[in-house]
């Protein structure tokens, strides 16, 4: 599984995107933000928070999308 | 002129690097000296004062500075770019999801900005505007959050517009790792929001910090919080910079422990404290205004102000300004600016003819306090136990000179026998505001300067007149176009003459409403 943002939560803030150790996170075209799923790592390895969800100010903004299979076993 | 007090800003700010921190913590402390003798010591001190109350080196940093300087923002303008979307706490008087031309809070903005479209945005405001002395950046998130976005747009502006001074509004929470940085963009102005110095109520007001890579709840994260700002704060006054205080008066909450907030910061060395009304309507979406957390009323607000001033220097001119504000205080040219209009813009910056229109400025503003000097004399011996307010309807320069139909804001002077000390302003219009558009707007206004013996205007129709004299409101318009503090003192002295003589009687004025946020583009216009 990855996280991906809900769309029409997301502002546009920008606080996820340097957070992000895997560079998962960029800004689209209409100004919010998108999460590639090849790239997340669900910050397993890097961090005890996923970091886009501990920095997000919007709840339920960044998710687990369970479309993907885990990055990497626990 | 300004080119030489940037250089010597510069130098200020290398000479503090190294200066001793108790020489520093010292001048501080002399200069809110005044506040703590009462009676007419009190009303020239506060955020009104001027040169002969300020060291040398701290009149110089504040004396153009409208969020600093009370006196200052009758004559000249500050700038906000919105660069600094991002932020790492939240608190619940903030939505952040709420973004609306016609709303008007703290943190709301139509447009974000790179900041090289910031520093664009700069130089077309400054050429259109030459007295606009300052640029800060407040949000809409936490400009330290967003520590290279803020940056750059200060390097930008330094270097094409160097007469133009820095300031940033900052949470706090990142402050400690960044006030170096701050020290080497000559960045002589910082504001910090500090709400509670204690965690137990700082879990009322914050859900979240996230803070090295970890998000934090309630009280173990308001620590974090208060720990960092206090550290922030303590770092600046090591360095020379001056910090002003922005406090959020919440009722039921914090209102009381405020005054131990103002004691932690002013022994810390904060120049200067602003502390504002909770803004919480519930169509703004925060959780304040969805759990009925009201704000203070005019008089509890002053109250809780004037407890503090014996303390340090209050400010009393706040706007709540947007993120995105342009112009003078209470006025918002920010529909001129915007990212579209400015792109098309042909800039040129001419640093002379800046400097040449802010010394003419500086004459007017000199004969403001020549005016309130020489009318003051005549109050010189008299003695009164009377306080009064009024409000008063101006576009600015220090006169009385807006028609009272037109005003959008009323500022508000305490006058005594020590004179005319300015306490507040008063919005009377809201376009955002539910339900206040089917009523008469005379109703809302009077209600917003019901605790004032007076209104001066530069003119007023006779409906009005009739209605103002009916709710006890002493419609004055025999002063328009003259200095406000000359007007007041002068109207004082008649008014204490009547007093004396039994023509009339004094009586103490109620409570009046605080309406909620401040001026749009929208209203603006």
């Amino acid at each position: 599984m990855a996280y991906k943002i809900v769309k029409d939560n997301c502002t546009g803030c920008s606080a996820c995107e340097p957070e992000c150790p895997n560079e998962a996170i960029s800004e689209s075209k209409d100004g919010l933000f998108i999460i590639d799923p090849a790239k997340c790592t669900e910050c397993i390895g890097h961090h005890d928070q996923p970091q886009c969800v501990a920095v997000c100010p919007i709840e339920e903004t960044c998710v687990i999308d369970d479309n993907y299979p885990r990055y990497q076993a626990a | 002129m300004q080119t030489e007090q940037h250089q010597s800003g510069a130098d200020g700010a290398e000479n503090h690097a190294g200066a001793n921190v108790d020489e520093i913590m010292q001048k501080v402390a002399e200069h809110k000296g005044c506040g703590t003798s009462g009676g007419s010591g009190k009303a020239s001190c506060g955020s009104g004062a001027g040169e002969n109350d300020l060291p040398t080196e701290i009149w110089e940093k504040v004396k153009n500075h409208p969020c600093y300087s009370e006196e200052a923002h009758h004559h000249y303008a500050r700038m906000h770019v919105a660069v600094a979307p991002a932020c790492n706490i939240q608190c619940n008087y903030c939505n952040r999801k709420y973004d609306c031309a016609n709303e008007s809070r703290p943190g709301v903005v139509s447009e974000k900005l790179t900041p090289e479209q910031a520093a664009k945005k700069v130089l077309a405001v400054a050429s259109t505007i030459p007295q606009m002395t300052v640029l800060g950046i407040a949000g809409p998130g936490d400009p330290l959050a967003n520590p290279e976005k803020t940056f750059k747009t200060f390097e930008l502006v330094a270097k094409y517009a160097p007469d133009i001074k820095l300031c940033v509004s900052t949470n706090g929470l990142t402050l400690p790792d960044h006030v170096e940085r701050l020290s080497k963009y000559n960045i002589d102005h910082v504001t910090i929001t500090i709400n509670m110095v204690d965690p137990e109520v700082g879990a009322k007001i914050y859900p979240w910090v996230y803070y090295n890579k970890k998000r934090y709840h309630g009280v173990e994260a308001a620590k974090i919080l208060t720990d960092r700002q206090l550290q922030g704060l303590e770092m600046l006054t090591e360095r020379g910079i001056l910090s002003k205080i922005n406090s959020v008066m919440i009722p039921g909450i914090n209102d009381e422990h405020l005054v131990e907030v103002n004691k932690a910061v002013k022994s810390r060395g904060a120049f200067l404290h602003n502390i504002m009304p909770l803004i919480s309507a519930p169509e703004h979406g925060t959780v304040f205004g969805l759990t009925g957390q009201r704000g203070p009323t005019a008089q509890e607000l002053k109250a809780l102000q004037d407890n503090c001033e014996g303390e340090m220097n209050m400010m009393r001119h706040c706007r709540q300004c947007r993120a995105d504000a342009v112009g003078l205080l209470g006025e918002d040219r920010s529909a001129e600016f915007t990212t579209d209009k400015v792109m098309e813009m042909e800039v040129s910056y001419d640093l002379e003819a800046r400097k040449a229109y802010q010394e003419a400025v500086e004459k007017e503003r000199q004969a403001v306090v020549d005016a309130k000097k020489a009318e003051l004399a005549g109050l010189a011996g008299e003695h009164s136990d009377i306080k009064m307010l009024i409000a008063v309807a101006t576009k600015g320069s220090g006169k009385v000179n807006e028609h009272f139909g037109h005003a959008k804001e009323f500022q508000v002077y305490e006058l005594s026998t020590s004179g005319a000390k300015f306490v507040g302003h008063r919005r009377v219009d809201l376009y955002c505001q539910g339900g206040y558009g089917e009523e008469d707007s005379l109703a809302t206004i009077i209600r917003a300067i019901n605790d004032c013996h007076a209104v001066f205007v530069a003119k007023i129709g006779g409906c009005p007149k009739n209605d103002l004299k009916a709710a006890g409101i002493d419609p004055v318009d025999q002063y328009a176009g003259e200095f406000i503090e000359q007007s007041a003192i002068a109207y004082f002295k008649d008014y204490l003459d009547k007093v004396k003589s039994g023509e009339i009687q004094h009586v103490e004025r109620g409570d009046a409403q605080i309406r909620q946020g401040a001026l749009t583009a929208a209203e603006a216009a």
